[in-house]
């Protein structure tokens, strides 16, 4: 039978593809990037920071689908519910931040060792592994969502646990991926040179794999199961990804402002002695009321008060370097993303943690918004920051190494995105510190934390108000985040000038 | 002349970097196996599954100045006197069906998780199941049906269909039960349960 009709309106699967075939390079030729401007290591490095440019724009639009449900409960409802869209925004983000740190470590690791990595092949494998690992699972999240209540679904479906939820398979896949990367920066330190730097990266990472390891088991007694869980979360977000983003930022402002060495690694210490000092036992205020005993009430609330205390030096830290050398700097968004993540850092994990850290307030504020707006804040000034610098630092180098700073083409828009995304992110979360608030008087104080007192809170009109403004800086977030992935694609594009030299600056006092 | 002084010096920061660390390190440990023996469930502060058999009640103790759970006689669940053994199997069956739903993504669990839904610590205990006697049968028809059964304090928030099976509402009721009995050193504050009432 000849269907000439049909023909032309299904389309063949050979012209389907050929047509992607045709979109991407065009897409390519419109981007006009020259990899042979990065050495093998760089390449690996910028794989890593592409997918997680792409899970960023996952973690909002999942974030904005959420922020959605709190003010029209039935959209999506029984399609992709609220705990389905938080889950991706939220692993997203943490498997982006991964991402951005694993990348930024290949990238700094040949100039600082001194050697090309070792192992590059192997390299290359586990980025594969991985990326189609984090796929799969998020596949599974998003299609399957949910299991009976058995071992299998733990397995292979969610584990329930939040942050950690990526099933137990991936989990030993993460870990094994996590394991050659570990294997590749011991390796390339030992063929080329240590120092102080590589001594604490790879101290960082020994604490930072194993750690991990505290999240993957099953316990029927959920006070243990949420002891160890917090091992996990805590123990890597207010301690080893501080301390690793402490090494980076070291190599940056090295790089970025030709600071010296010496300086830079005493400083390093100097965190490493105050976040680890504060951070570890600092632990202590998840422990408040999960069924541990009472001790915790002090050891919490004392070491966690000191937690800001590092967070500070690091700013001082930042801000003295980038004074001393007068700001003059060859990558000029790389720079002012380095500054956005001291302040950052200090306001949204210092300020904002403490807030809420001692047990007398955090009675009456855990489980409210007050965590979520901590959380919005922290990750984004900690750790987003730091990563979008290193992505600036990896597009000048793909483009050639060229000229980044003063004068550059089309400069407003990484600083429209820079507003954007910090606007974005600091209006949501007061939106969210005025939600806490108000459930933590209404819910808590007043009606006694019952479910009736619970929905009397989110009922309020300061409660939805709060969501309605959040909702709008979400998207004041989102075309942050739009114009900075333009940004990023196009920023020295047409530049023909090469970037200066940084030079060791030895600061006469 | 131009000696480093000892606080600017690279060396003694390198190494107390590693005494501090090393030293939180091992009072973490220390205090991880004392705090993990200490909440072996079958103790004082986390109760034996078979608690599941009691009365549970959570009170404000004027001299703590704080609300403690207290555990009295029996009060079986579904009408059944449950050995440590069943006890726990059920229990656990309530925990896997509450990790593989992903009920922390909407609710929080020991004040931990999403701010969705209202926090299911002390779940049991709310004066939302309206009487001791319809309790367990409206908490099981709610998990199995929540669409039909929906009980949204007129946020207009519902919880999913989550396709949970009877047995697993039974678990996750005994779970819930459970875990109401276990010493949150007063999380949460002055809340009145559904034994206030009487």
């Amino acid at each position: 039978m000849n269907t000439p009709q049909l023909d032309n309106v299904i389309p063949k699967p050979a012209s389907v593809l050929d047509k992607a075939r045709i979109y991407r390079d065009k897409f390519k030729a419109w981007v006009n990037l020259d990899s042979s401007n990065l050495t093998a290591g760089q390449q690996l490095a910028v794989k890593y920071f592409t997918v997680a440019v792409i899970l960023f724009v996952a973690q909002i639009l999942f974030g904005l689908l959420s922020a959605l449900q709190f003010i029209y409960p039935g959209f999506l409802y029984g399609i992709l519910d609220f705990n389905v869209n938080r889950m991706v925004h939220i692993n997203a983000m943490i498997v982006w931040m991964l991402y951005g740190f694993i990348g930024s470590i290949y990238w700094l690791i040949e100039d600082e060792s001194g050697t090309e990595i070792v192992g590059l092949k192997w390299a290359n494998i586990a980025f594969w592994v991985l990326t189609g690992a984090v796929t799969l699972v998020v596949l599974v999240y998003l299609f399957v969502q949910v299991g009976p209540g058995k071992d299998s679904s733990l397995w292979f479906i969610n584990e329930g646990r939040e942050y950690i939820e990526a099933p137990r398979w991936a989990d030993l896949g993460i870990t094994a991926v996590m394991l050659v990367f570990f294997y590749n920066v011991v390796a390339t330190f030992s063929k080329g040179n240590w120092s102080g730097i590589a001594g604490v990266l790879v101290l960082d990472l020994i604490a930072l794999v194993g750690l991990y390891l505290a999240g993957m088991f099953y316990m029927t007694n959920i006070t243990h199961d949420q002891y160890w869980w917090w091992w996990v979360i805590h123990l890597w977000v207010e301690a080893t990804w501080e301390v690793l983003v402490g090494v980076i930022m070291a190599w940056s402002l090295m790089k970025l402002l030709g600071v010296r060495r010496k300086i830079v690694q005493t400083w390093l210490y100097i965190e490493v002695a105050l976040m680890f000092g504060s951070g570890i036992l600092g632990l202590g205020h998840h422990y408040f009321w999960i069924g541990m005993p009472e001790y915790w009430l002090s050891v919490g609330g004392f070491f966690s008060a000191l937690e800001p205390i590092p967070l500070v030096a690091m700013v001082v830290h930042a801000i003295y370097d980038s004074g001393v050398h007068a700001f003059k700097t060859v990558n000029h968004p790389a720079l002012a993303w380095v500054i956005a993540h001291a302040f950052g850092n200090f306001f949204g994990a210092g300020v904002w943690g403490f807030m809420h850290t001692l047990p007398q307030i955090n009675l009456y504020t855990h489980g409210t918004q007050w965590s979520a707006s901590h959380g919005h804040l922290s990750f984004f000034g900690a750790y987003a920051t730091i990563n979008i610098a290193f992505f600036y630092l990896a597009i000048q180098q793909w483009r050639g190494n060229v000229w980044m700073a003063a004068g550059t083409r089309h400069a407003w828009r990484w600083k429209w995105a820079l507003g954007l995304l910090n606007a974005g992110v600091v209006g949501m979360t007061v939106a969210l510190l005025i939600a806490g608030y108000e459930q933590s008087f209404i819910e808590r104080a007043v009606e006694g934390s019952t479910w009736a007192g619970y929905f009397a809170a989110q009922n309020q009109p300061s409660f939805q108000h709060a969501m309605n403004w959040r909702m709008f800086f979400g998207l004041v977030t989102a075309a942050g985040l739009g114009l900075l992935v333009w940004d990023l694609l196009t920023i020295g594009k047409y530049e023909e000038r090469k970037a200066e030299k940084v030079v060791e600056k030895v600061i006469v006092h | 002349m131009n000696e480093t002084p000892l606080w600017a010096s690279e060396s003694f920061w390198k190494k107390t970097a590693i005494w501090v660390t090393a030293g939180s390190f091992v009072i973490l440990i220390v205090l991880t196996m004392d705090s993990l023996s200490q909440t072996t469930a079958g103790g004082k502060r986390v109760p034996p599954y078979s608690v599941i058999n009691k009365k549970i009640d959570y009170r404000f103790n004027k001299e703590l100045n704080k609300s403690v759970p207290v555990i009295g006689g029996d009060e079986f669940l579904f009408g059944k006197q449950l050995s440590e053994q069943e006890a726990e199997q059920l229990v656990d069956l309530g925990k896997k069906t509450a990790q593989s739903r992903n009920c922390m993504n909407c609710h929080t669990i020991l004040g931990n998780g999403a701010y969705y839904a209202p926090d299911l610590t002390k779940a049991w205990l709310d004066q939302g199941w309206l009487s001791k006697e319809l309790r367990e049968d409206l908490m099981v028809k709610f998990l199995m049906n929540p669409e039909s059964n929906a009980r949204t304090f007129g946020s207009n928030r519902k919880m999913p269909n989550l396709g949970i099976t009877e047995q697993e509402a039974e678990g996750l009721v005994a779970f819930l039960k459970w875990m109401s009995s276990i010493d949150t050193n007063g999380f949460p504050y002055n809340f009145k349960t559904i034994e206030a009432e009487e």
